[in-house]
């Protein structure tokens, strides 16, 4: 998932809820949408910004890994194809601030907190993409791990965020599509085509594990998180539908899944699997994944250095302003 | 976004003149290659610039015109008629086989020079592809005709950032008026003929260059104007020989960089 161990308020037993927070519940529970304008508890609030930010943040720095490979795609078409991919991810970011703005936060504060460090973005990011076959395996994997969540999240509470959710669901399963295209094609190309698949798979499979964030069915946080609409399901239920559906396709394409405790339960009806390793999960989270340096520093970098690009249009916007003014008063 | 190249096959006598081929195959070349190659900068800048609505902005214009990049060179290939395709022109000539114009193939530098060397160029595009809509070729005014949409809207825009940035802060004013200076010796090779854009004219294929100089100066002179920008007291075509094949240094890394895959491991398919 784009937003990954989100801190939820914590839960409230029935009789510590408010009346307000109880008729809200019970507006959440008969599948009603919530709107900006409404009352909403600040719990509420502020966990979906930590959330929509998070996803936010997540689609920019985004571009990097697969912009990595734009200037060195191999046919014109990928090139295209590549570019129109990143530009929906730029674009989803963009839906996704929007519909954070809605609760009282601006895009700009946000920024703030993704180059301070304070918000955090998917731990995906920090992985490199060394060969073009990580094109295939971002747009398979990690695209495919995102629409697990993003798919139900279009039922989520929140009306701006339910309706980003249903327009980004829609582009991501076209870059899925595109990502296994890819691989296809390498997988069944040339032995280095094959083993630059191979290589690709068995480099992103865990990381992409890991995006649905460690075990949470304990989760205090979680379960007020469930209760509100905002978090549709557990991790673990979707790592386990993830690894269900990738693992045919992994065997279509003729690769290897890279887990030696990979093995079907009859009895349970689901793929058993190992667990990544958490410790460098954390690892990743806390900033030390092998790209959180360069990824941080190039968000910072095009921030700082657009400065002047910014303030060069708010200074034009001013002026025209002003020049209106003065016309208008000219003209009485 | 941009159409992916869909050529219809209709009957062009124009382009089945063997006479005129191999000035037609150079001139396609010329067409595409300034795609192709001004889309490679502006790539570039994904998830590099200064804002989240110009990451948009650039990798959609970028997406347009390697769209166009797709339809000229596969044209150009099939002129040609020796069985190369659209990629292999792109990813397996060399540096002296191109044939853009070294405006675009300068580095991109800050958004200043980004903005002004695409408002320069999009203002020779606009005025081009209107001609050639009314090509001799009816292959080529098809072309033209689906790129021309798309380049419209880039010069709107392009124009409408040269404004704000030229007239808003010292800053912006002075970096502006820094990319001018620096893009202006480079913008005059757009419509200096050879031979090569003469027997295109001759055909009917594409507009005379010069002819494009008037309305290229008016949208210029109106924008920039309109910038509070200054026009460079410098010749604008002392820099030459893109068109040629004869570049400048940074086209080869431009190449190093896109030819890589398909140079690494020749004849596998993407």
């Amino acid at each position: 998932m784009y937003a990954q161990m989100v801190k939820s308020e914590g839960m409230k037993s029935s009789e510590e809820m408010s009346p307000e927070d109880r008729a809200f519940q019970d507006r959440i529970d008969r599948g009603e949408k919530i709107e900006p304008k409404e009352w909403m508890p600040e719990g509420y609030r502020k966990t979906l910004i930590r959330q929509i930010g998070q996803h936010a943040h997540s689609e920019i720095v985004g571009q990097l890994p697969e912009g990595n490979w734009i200037t060195r795609a191999p046919t014109l078409e990928r090139k295209a194809i590549l570019l129109a991919k990143v530009q929906d991810e730029a674009g989803h970011g963009l839906y996704l601030y929007s519909a954070a703005e809605t609760l009282g936060v601006s895009r700009d504060e946000l920024l703030e907190k993704l180059h301070s460090g304070a918000m955090k973005y998917s731990s995906i990011f920090n992985y490199p993409t060394l060969t073009w076959a990580d094109m295939g395996a971002v747009g398979w994997l990690v695209d495919g791990a995102a629409i697990m969540n993003q798919v139900p999240l279009q039922r989520t509470s929140y009306g701006p965020y339910s309706r980003a959710m249903i327009r980004i669901c829609k582009e991501e399963s076209f870059h899925q599509r595109q990502g296994y295209a890819i691989m296809m094609k390498m997988a069944q190309g040339t032995p280095e085509q094959h083993e630059m698949a191979q290589d690709a798979l068995n480099r992103f499979w865990f990381p992409a594990l890991m995006m649905f964030g460690p075990s949470d069915k304990d989760s205090v946080h979680s379960a007020q998180s469930m209760a509100w609409k905002i978090k549709m399901n557990t991790n673990d239920e979707l790592r386990q539908k993830f690894v269900d559906e990738t693992v045919p396709q992994a065997e279509y394409l003729g690769l290897t899944v890279p887990d030696e405790m990979l093995k079907w339960n009859d009895e349970r009806g689901h793929y058993d699997f190992a667990e990544p390793d958490w410790q460098e999960f954390f690892e990743v989270i806390k900033g030390n994944g092998p790209c959180n340096q360069e990824r941080l520093e190039a968000r910072r970098r095009a921030w700082d250095e657009g400065a002047w690009f910014r303030d060069g249009l708010t200074a034009y916007a001013g002026k025209a302003a002003a020049r209106r003014a003065g016309a208008s008063v000219a003209a009485e | 976004m941009a159409a992916i190249a869909e050529i219809t096959a209709a009957p062009d006598p124009v382009l089945a003149d063997d006479g005129l081929k191999p000035a037609l195959f150079d001139w396609l070349c010329r067409m595409g290659d300034n795609c192709l190659i001004l889309g490679h900068r502006l790539s570039e800048w994904c998830g590099h610039g200064p804002a989240l609505e110009e990451d948009i902005a650039l990798a959609n214009t970028a997406l347009d015109l390697i769209g166009h990049t797709q339809m000229w060179l596969a044209l150009a290939a099939e002129v040609e008629g020796k069985g190369r395709s659209a990629d292999d022109l792109a990813f397996l000539r060399d540096a002296m086989k191109f044939r853009n114009a070294k405006l675009v193939e300068l580095p991109s530098g800050d958004m200043a020079v980004t903005l002004m060397r695409e408002f320069l160029f999009d203002a020779w595009h606009f005025e081009m592809l209107t001609g050639l809509t009314e090509s001799a070729s009816p292959r080529v005014a098809e072309i033209a005709a689906k790129a021309l949409k798309e380049v419209s809207y880039h010069l709107e825009r392009s124009s409408d950032l040269v404004v704000r940035l030229g007239d808003g802060s010292d800053e912006s004013h002075r970096r502006m008026q820094d990319a001018l200076n620096r893009l202006w010796p480079y913008a005059g090779e757009l419509f200096t003929a050879d031979k090569v854009d003469e027997a295109a004219a001759a055909a009917g294929i594409a507009p005379e260059l010069a002819a494009l100089r008037a309305a290229w100066d008016k949208t210029v002179g109106e924008v920039l104007g309109e910038a509070t920008l200054t026009l460079p007291e410098i010749r604008f075509d002392v820099h030459q020989g893109g068109k040629q094949g004869r570049h400048t240094e940074h086209l080869g890394y431009i190449l190093a960089e896109m030819q890589f895959l398909q140079r690494a491991y020749p004849g596998a398919e993407w």
